[in-house]
């Protein structure tokens, strides 16, 4: 009884990618690979995706412990903040990010005035959008650890003596490692698949705010078979963080 | 370390799921046929024909009882990709004849023909920040020019008018259809963008246009088919013609466009 439905869902999400493989255009790969507008597109996605990355991080893991172990009023209220951007559809998060932090938006036009820093259409923007759409994914993934990591460990930490701040740096840190690199790997293939929200808010240029996902859609208006190479290429990247995940912390 | 394993499996569940719900998500593109009944006769059309195209359908509507009109508005050339790829569409009216040729090359329409003209303009925020008052003024790079995307009519036009002026710019950003360049400019993100003096009309109080003579250089022609294998055919027919008719020639006039 089961059998039959299970099937049908492993072909409903591998035909796709077999259609993918069957019409790409082998023979003529490796010069379409090695044109400079795909390697442009490839450098600015893993450069901004990993960018996004290292600043959810930064930001992503002190957030995801005051959740974990920080009782505050509002902590639901919080958490549940946090996680709006990921049922959020991009483009509203791009039309957000536009009105707060473009020219004329809540906060950009502070940016502007005092700094004279505006982010959209810059490469910057694009990392802006990308790590609000992936920061949820590294938060909860790492809130989860924080939360299964054994407090007595932090407490004995603390009743020899450590502050919060070495209890957290050489006791919770350790202990959640494999949750923040999880929780990292996959901010960083959320980050490198982005195409709303930095569309809306970072526009599109080669080079400069045109990563992989912008050039795949406006390739297969034209040359459709570009869009597959480029697709291949993030199917690839993908494959290989799977790869890299399986090995690192699952197996 | 069991728990370690389990919190990821749980976290990377959640988040994948996560992954696949916000990975996409973009045009409509529905249009059943017949259901009881009213018939609905779905018209791909360009961006730039939004405003025109909406009203129209209106008064297609009012004297067709029973019938709706759906429209997919978007640049012509993602427009005719997905009717090449099959999608359920009885009308395409294109914004340029390159991309209304996508469609017949691939035979999946025939003998278009062209209703309207558009010309560009160059679209600004009412207080205009950077002081445009020509098409050179874009080739400063202290102004913030968007321009639609190269594949896109109204990329191809402006590149047409840009190198017909002898002028290279380096624009923000290139958008997919002219629609969306024109909203960089409604939000006072962009200086200026080349969109089509129709755009301009639609959007009026909400930017200013400046004409530019270079524009007579690169107009566009306008070009509408009945989809062969239409889901509606008799319906696609007619929406062709009533475009084509006294009254929908003078709401494109109306509306800024040019007599074909």
């Amino acid at each position: 009884m089961l059998v039959l439905p299970a099937l049908l869902g492993l072909a409903f999400l591998v035909l796709p990618l077999a259609g993918l493989l069957l019409r790409a255009p082998w023979s003529t790969l490796g010069t379409r690979l090695a044109r400079p507008e795909i390697l442009e597109a490839l450098r600015l996605s893993l450069v901004s995706a990993t960018l996004a990355t290292l600043f959810c991080l930064l930001v992503g893991v002190p957030l995801a412990w005051v959740l974990a172990r920080v009782d505050f009023p509002g902590r639901r209220l919080v958490r549940a903040l946090v996680t709006v951007p990921l049922v959020l559809p991009p483009v509203v998060g791009g039309v957000a990010l536009l009105l707060a932090l473009g020219r004329n938006g809540l906060a950009g036009r502070w940016l502007d005035r005092w700094f004279g820093v505006t982010l959209p259409f810059t490469t910057a923007g694009v990392v802006v959008a990308e790590a609000f759409v992936a920061l949820p994914f590294l938060v909860i993934s790492v809130e989860g650890a924080v939360r299964a990591a054994d407090l007595r460990y932090e407490d004995a930490a603390a009743t020899l003596g450590a502050t919060r701040w070495t209890t957290f740096r050489r006791v919770t840190l350790p202990l959640i490692a494999p949750g923040v690199g999880a929780g990292a790997v996959l901010c960083w293939a959320r980050a490198l698949g982005e195409f709303g929200a930095t569309i809306t808010f970072a526009g599109n240029f080669p080079g400069r705010t045109q990563t992989m996902p912008l050039a795949v859609y406006l390739a297969l208006e034209n040359d459709p078979q570009a869009a597959i190479v480029l697709s291949l290429v993030l199917l690839a990247v993908s494959v290989i963080v799977l790869a890299g995940l399986r090995g690192r912390w699952v197996s | 370390m069991i728990s370690h394993r389990t919190t990821f499996r749980t976290a990377s569940i959640v988040a994948l799921a996560g992954v696949l719900a916000a990975g996409c998500g973009s045009t409509g593109k529905d249009g059943k046929g017949t259901s009881g009944k009213t018939r609905t006769v779905v018209v791909f059309a360009a961006a730039s024909l939004t405003e025109t195209f909406t009203a129209l359908g209106k008064t297609f509507e009012a004297s067709h009882p029973g019938v709706k009109v759906k429209f997919n508005f978007g640049g012509s050339s993602a427009l005719a990709q997905q009717i090449d790829q099959g999608a359920p569409a009885d009308v395409f009216a294109a914004a340029s004849p390159a991309t209304m040729k996508q469609v017949t090359d691939a035979g999946r329409a025939s003998g278009p023909r062209v209703f309207a003209r558009n010309r560009l303009e160059i679209a600004v925020p009412p207080a205009n920040p950077a002081k445009v008052a020509a098409l050179k003024d874009l080739a400063s790079s202290k102004v913030k020019v968007v321009l639609c995307a190269p594949q896109v009519p109204c990329g191809a036009a402006a590149l047409k008018a840009l190198k017909a002026a002898g002028l290279t710019v380096k624009p923000v950003s290139q958008e997919q259809d002219v629609k969306a360049a024109l909203t960089k400019v409604r939000l006072n993100e962009a200086d200026a963008a080349l969109v089509y003096r129709t755009d301009v009309k639609a959007a009026a109080g909400q930017v200013k246009g400046i004409d530019f003579p270079e524009a007579a250089k690169a107009i566009n022609d306008y070009p509408i088919a009945a989809i062969s294998k239409a889901p509606q055919p008799g319906l696609a027919g007619e929406f062709v013609q009533s475009v084509l008719s006294q009254q929908g020639q003078t709401t494109l006039l109306q509306a800024g466009f040019e007599k074909p």
